[in-house]
């Protein structure tokens, strides 16, 4: 029997569950816990500028890993900064554990020093939160918290923690708790068995069928039984932004990403499918457009973990509540050995693809020329040549964000790491450096716009403390590209507080924390300086690359309109 | 259409108001609400009357499972069921009026509970509806405070919502 104080029990608990990064920033409320994390060597702390690129940074390794990302703050306004890093992992489902320092038991709720009520404050943006009440409960309420985080639909769970029951003096018996039960969580494991056959009937006889997948299958860890399933049948997929590289997109059968600013066929084939085989999405706004309109002709089965996703937005045909492997799996073996029932209406759907592919085919932007501004296409075009497809791609919330997601082409899942939901500006460079941190040997990028970059630049900081080499990419267009491109077409162009006047000289900038920046303003820069950028291996490196802020993102789909309807570009609607 | 949701949760601080803010958080109705410890010490037994078609219903007892609070829940209105409500209301009973309160009190089985030279405390349980009629009933004579506990239910039969 070992005998620990609440602080010690906790730094001893991160490392007997495996946490081998915390991110985080100390303060009165959670010193005990810091002096605690001093004086061992197994969990390493990363002290970041400001607690929401803590959350950010925890969220980006989370996303990349698949396992529950580590923050720690203290108590006021340690706790309400990360509150938009919570909310972000909240509405992309990730796995996440926010420790939150608090004042002592004996001044809470008396407006003391550094209080708030942040299990109060974050109550609708967490999976579950916890307060610890003794600090014997410690190792239980932390393994809870990790087990509810990661199990099931994943989100983030808070757990605040009063001063007092970190106080050093206060010892108690510490046991790891191996397993938990929550009598009232049991997230189900598989899906229904009659269902999934009704399912599979459905997609053999269908005629114009569609995957349409999304970030559960992602985190579900289920992309190479979908991969299969998918070939197998041989249907066309498409993905949500957040389930990206769960197939690989430079295969024939993916039709790219859906919804508001998706691929011209992916859209189109949504549109006029028989039947959409959803899985692990949840047929969110930004991807049905107009729900009354949505997809008229076709059937859906819809798979997801989370009950309350089901029929939420649009009605299922055939609803499967499970995790998207064990049903993914239960369908392979249903399919095993069965062909399809049309194939003749499988080839002309296939057809009526290949013309949409066609149609767009070289026409998505207009390359400018040598010697007028950089289009941010090329841009992401060329970074993903020079970086073979491989990297770790994060990004921040805007033009740039949808034109990483549209040039830069995935086969892998977990690379392309974006707020998808909430939409956060700020997410991208914290995320890459909590990538970064866990995978040294990879390329990591977070592709960026002087906006959002300077949401979250403090971290630089961070950046020189710990040496973490990630590579920035500014699409500098001075503006606020995706606010602008929205007045440009609502507002007659009236850009109110889209530009940005002042904005720094960002190579002396970056040169100050001690890194290389290199700008770029003509084509034959570009390709050079990428180059240039990622023989550093393990430096930060920021390129500053100015590109036409005229530029708009297309397709773009047309409000209220259904899926096909969409502006192609300036001039060009469906 | 009205529901009527009884739900079983842990008896832990901050349970409540996961499952008040649940319902503003997504636009959800609360027409009434009805809370307190059952007979395991653990446990909570929340009634809650709502107004939503059956996608909002769906969708409502979706998201109050997915709390990690409530162990079990039925919507009683899917079954026959029990529905009950006490109400306490102080009338003014003044003159003829006396006797006019006590009789209508009679006719909807009330208990006067209490008495002052002006006014009756009536003490009443049914369901909604019962307790709405005798609010107009008293309502020319003189209504002046209500206290009502919200709708507290339970199925009829065999059927048992526990552990």
């Amino acid at each position: 029997m070992e005998l620990l104080s609440g602080a010690d029990m906790i730094a001893r608990f991160l490392k007997d569950e495996g946490v081998e990064y915390i991110y985080g920033y100390p303060g009165g409320a959670a010193l005990h816990i810091y002096d605690a994390l001093f004086r061992q060597d197994d969990v390493k702390h990363i002290l970041v500028r400001h607690e929401q690129a803590a959350t950010h940074a925890a969220d980006g390794y989370a996303r990349a890993s698949g396992k529950p990302g580590t923050v720690l703050v203290t108590s006021g306004p340690g706790a309400t900064n990360a509150v938009t890093g919570i909310a972000t992992a909240y509405m992309d489902s990730i796995p996440m554990v926010v420790l939150c320092g608090q004042v002592a038991s004996h001044l809470i709720g008396e407006d003391a020093f550094q209080e708030t009520d942040i299990v109060g404050v974050t109550r609708p943006i967490v999976k579950h939160s916890f307060s610890i009440r003794h600090p014997s409960e410690i190792p239980t309420v932390l393994k809870k918290a990790y087990y509810l985080a990661a199990s099931g639909r994943p989100g983030p769970v808070v757990v605040d923690i009063p001063k007092d029951m970190t106080a050093p003096t206060e010892r108690y018996e510490y046991v790891y708790p191996k397993k938990v039960k929550l009598r009232s969580y049991n997230p189900v494991t598989r899906g229904h068995t009659g269902q999934i056959k009704k399912a599979v009937e459905m997609m053999l006889k269908a005629r114009r069928p569609v995957f349409y997948t999304g970030g559960g299958v992602v985190t579900g860890q289920a992309c190479e039984g979908l991969t299969d399933l998918v070939q197998r049948l041989g249907y066309p997929i498409t993905t949500t932004l957040m389930g990206i590289g769960a197939y690989p997109q430079s295969d024939r059968q993916s039709l790219g990403w859906l919804g508001m600013h998706g691929s011209y066929e992916s859209n189109m084939a949504m549109h006029h499918a028989d039947l959409i085989v959803a899985i692990g999405a949840r047929f969110d706004d930004r991807v049905t457009n107009n729900t009354s309109k949505f997809c008229p002709t076709a059937k859906i089965i819809h798979v997801d973990i989370d009950p309350s996703s089901i029929s939420k937005t649009v009605r299922a045909d055939v609803p499967i509540v499970g995790p998207a492997g064990s049903v993914i799996d239960e369908m392979i073996s249903l399919v095993q050995g069965r062909e399809p029932a049309n194939p003749d209406a499988l080839s002309e759907w296939w057809d009526k693809i290949e013309g949409w592919r066609e149609e767009r085919r070289g026409k998505l932007y207009d390359p400018s020329e040598p010697g007028e501004p950089l289009k941010p296409q090329q841009v992401v075009e060329t970074l993903c040549r020079v970086t073979r497809g491989e990297a770790f791609v994060t990004t921040d919330v805007g033009q740039h964000q949808m034109f990483a997601a549209q040039y830069y082409k995935f086969d892998k899942p977990n690379r392309f790491i974006t707020s998808g939901g909430l939409g956060t500006m700020g997410f991208g460079f914290p995320a890459a450096m909590g990538i970064k941190l866990s995978y040294p040997d990879d390329d990591v990028i977070c592709i960026t716009g002087e906006g959002s970059f300077q949401m979250m630049m403090q971290e630089l900081s961070t950046c020189k403390q710990f040496g973490v080499g990630v590579k920035i990419v500014n699409l500098n267009n001075g503006s606020l590209g995706m606010v602008r491109q929205w007045q440009d077409l609502n507002y007659k162009s009236r850009h109110a507080h889209s530009y940005m006047e002042s904005l720094p000289d960002f190579q002396k900038l970056i040169e100050a924390y001690g890194f290389t920046a290199l700008k770029v303003e003509r084509h034959e820069d570009l390709e050079p300086a990428l180059e240039r950028a990622f023989a550093h291996k393990d430096e930060l490196v920021f390129l500053d690359i100015y590109v036409d802020p005229r530029e708009h993102v297309y397709p773009m789909q047309v409000p209220l309109g259904s899926m096909r309807d969409m502006l192609l570009s300036k001039t060009e609607r469906t | 259409m009205r529901h009527i949701i009884s739900i079983l949760m842990e008896n832990e601080p901050g349970a409540l108001s996961r499952v008040v803010g649940l319902f503003s958080q997504r636009n959800f109705n609360i027409e009434s609400l009805n809370v307190a410890p059952t007979e395991d010490s653990t446990l909570s037994r929340l009634t809650v009357t709502t107004v939503g078609d059956d996608r909002v219903i769906e969708q409502i007892t979706k998201h109050l499972n997915k709390l990690i609070d409530v162990v079990k829940l039925v919507d009683l209105t899917e079954g026959n069921h029990i529905e009950r409500e006490l109400m306490l209301v102080k009338v003014k009973a003044l003159g003829a009026q006396r006797d006019e309160v006590k009789r209508t009190a009679d006719i909807f089985r009330a208990q006067i509970v209490d008495v002052t030279p002006s006014v009756y405390t009536v003490q009443i349980t049914g369901d909604a509806g019962k307790l709405d009629a005798f609010l107009q009933a008293m309502a020319p004579i003189g209504i002046l405070e209500v206290a009502r506990t919200g709708v507290s239910g339970i199925s009829r039969g065999d059927k048992i919502l526990s552990l």
